[in-house]
């Protein structure tokens, strides 16, 4: 049994001080559903996460008391992943025809303040200054660099791509495209990344509508195909954020044995995705995703850069709506947008930012703390 | 008296005050040479910081606390240019705030160990360099007790 995803909505990221990040889940719930034609009481089951905007199920508040089954998920930055690959394994496994995936966050200005406790460590940890996830991105592109030879241009060069992606999108929280000098000239925040190589958590909502495939044809709009959703963890070895050591032996990420896992379940390699979507909480993320996802060798980023390889024109466009650094991240929404952008493309209907030749198979991965990703593969 | 100084906290005038571990167990204490401390893993060898009762490469639960030395090499390093939101707590204010070096230093064992540094200034951090272990204060606490942590820095040339 095929799963398709028949309607997307979004409550556009950003800041939306008049809505609480409920209101924001349900908005994008509510434009998820008429997309494909149905309404709440079509819902059988939901899988919801959110980081601070309350608990996901409290959206039948809203969305209206229909005693299905809604059950809170929770993976940090992978959240959306996480969801979406419940609701697949729920279609897959025969239990349900349709449900609704969404995620929703409303975060406070400035970077996050994770609990030491929280994440098994001991206070000691975040007091003295080492919890700090923008530290360990740093750290790693740092290290990234140093072995593979990725210069600081091509750092700025994925900042340019985000802002100018961003300033095509109507729904991007930053409208503005960035020059070079502006993104250069910025103020240093962690060594080697400075200002507009970070994205910033913010607010916002996303949903979709997933079915069996052979009931598609019953909804509005143009199905597409979600092929695998896979989730995993880090092994030992992998280095990781949030950790006070790292093993002597390095050991795949998360992201790899993720990716290569949803590849060989939907038969296709990484030469057979038109556009992909790559976790970019900052521009070294996207540089290293690209390898680790296996769309290029360590160290090709830097020609591939160069040569626009992922701008919208290119043979693989990468975060066509601006990612995570023109769109901020509301964590429990991020990894879906990630998947609304794909299903847009894919469709055909991402306006100024549509990927030209009609792309066939999208791609969308998220990484988040402690180490665990979840890669998408989608087709039409 | 062990006596770092990589934060910026105007102790000098409170050198003859008492010290004690921010979080106990993190490093040999009190020792005129302080180490870091570890755990080794009784049925595979491996190495974890900060030591635990558990293995996270074999699953294990045999482990022992071991002393994992006081020098290495600078694997990756960054610099934290603005001064943390809370759980950060020591007797820094955003006036006195001072830029830290973080970084994973490569012990001798092999393990890489997350530590503030006392460079912090990218001319300084070079990956590779020799780096060594020093005690540096972070907070006087309620009690007028001076509670110190790890820290590397720059390898001393004799």
């Amino acid at each position: 049994m095929d799963v398709a995803i028949v309607g997307v909505g979004l409550h556009p990221f950003g800041r939306s001080p008049a809505l609480s990040g409920l209101e924001q889940g349900a908005n994008a719930a509510r434009a998820a559903m008429a997309d494909a034609g149905v309404d709440f009481k079509a819902m059988q089951f939901a899988f919801g996460g959110s980081q601070d905007g309350g608990n996901a199920d409290s959206l039948v508040n809203l969305l209206g008391l229909t005693g299905l089954q809604f059950t809170n998920i929770w993976n940090g930055c992978a959240t959306g992943g996480s969801s979406l690959n419940a609701a697949y394994s729920a279609i897959k496994s025969g239990q349900y025809d349709v449900g609704l995936v969404v995620g929703f966050d409303k975060h406070p200005r400035g970077a996050f303040n994770p609990q030491p406790k929280d994440w098994g460590l001991d206070d000691w940890y975040g007091e003295t200054g080492l919890m700090l996830t923008t530290q360990f991105f740093a750290m790693k592109i740092q290290r990234y660099m140093h072995d593979h030879g990725i210069s600081n241009d091509t750092l700025i060069r994925v900042a340019e791509k985000a802002f100018r992606n961003g300033s095509i999108t109507p729904t991007a929280w930053r409208q503005a495209a960035l020059s070079w000098e502006e993104i250069a000239n910025a103020p240093m925040v962690s060594e080697p990344l400075s200002k507009y190589m970070f994205c910033s958590p913010a607010e916002g909502g996303c949903a979709l509508v997933v079915c069996r495939a052979d009931m598609a044809h019953k909804f509005g709009g143009k199905p597409v195909i979600l092929n695998t959703a896979v989730v995993r963890s880090r092994h030992y070895g992998s280095f990781e954020v949030f950790s006070p050591a790292q093993a002597p032996e390095m050991a795949q990420s998360p992201t790899v044995t993720a990716s290569s896992a949803a590849f060989e379940l939907a038969g296709i390699g990484p030469e057979d995705v038109g556009v992909a979507q790559l976790q970019d909480t900052e521009v070294g993320a996207e540089i290293m995703h690209m390898a680790e996802n296996g769309f290029c060798a360590h160290g090709d980023q830097e020609q591939w850069l160069a040569d626009g390889v992922t701008e919208i024109t290119g043979r693989l466009p990468v975060n066509t709506d601006g990612g995570c650094l023109a769109n901020g991240e509301p964590v429990g929404a991020s990894g879906l947008r990630q998947v609304y952008e794909i299903c847009l493309q894919l469709r055909g209907d991402a306006g100024a930012r549509q990927v030209p030749n009609a792309p066939k198979v999208g791609y969308t991965h998220v990484y988040g703390a402690p180490g665990i990703s979840g890669v998408n593969i989608l087709s039409i | 008296m062990v006596v770092g100084g990589a934060l910026n906290m105007g102790i000098t005038e409170d050198r003859m005050r008492e010290q004690q571990p921010l979080h106990d167990g993190l490093f040999s204490w009190p020792d005129a040479q302080p180490e870091l401390l570890g755990s080794q893993c009784n049925q595979c060898g491996e190495h974890a910081f900060p030591a635990q009762t558990s293995c996270r490469s074999c699953t294990g639960t045999d482990t022992q606390i071991v002393k994992m030395g006081r020098t290495g090499t600078l694997w990756t390093w960054t610099i934290q240019s603005f001064m943390p939101k809370a759980p950060y707590h020591t007797d820094e204010t955003p006036e006195s705030f001072q830029p830290y070096g973080v970084g994973y230093v490569e012990l001798e064992n092999g393990l890489r160990v997350e530590s503030r540094l006392r460079e912090n200034t990218p001319e300084q951090l070079t990956i590779g360099m020799p780096m060594q272990l020093e005690i540096i204060p972070v907070r006087v606490d309620e009690n007028g007790i001076e509670r110190v942590t790890f820290s590397f820095r720059a390898q001393e040339v004799n």
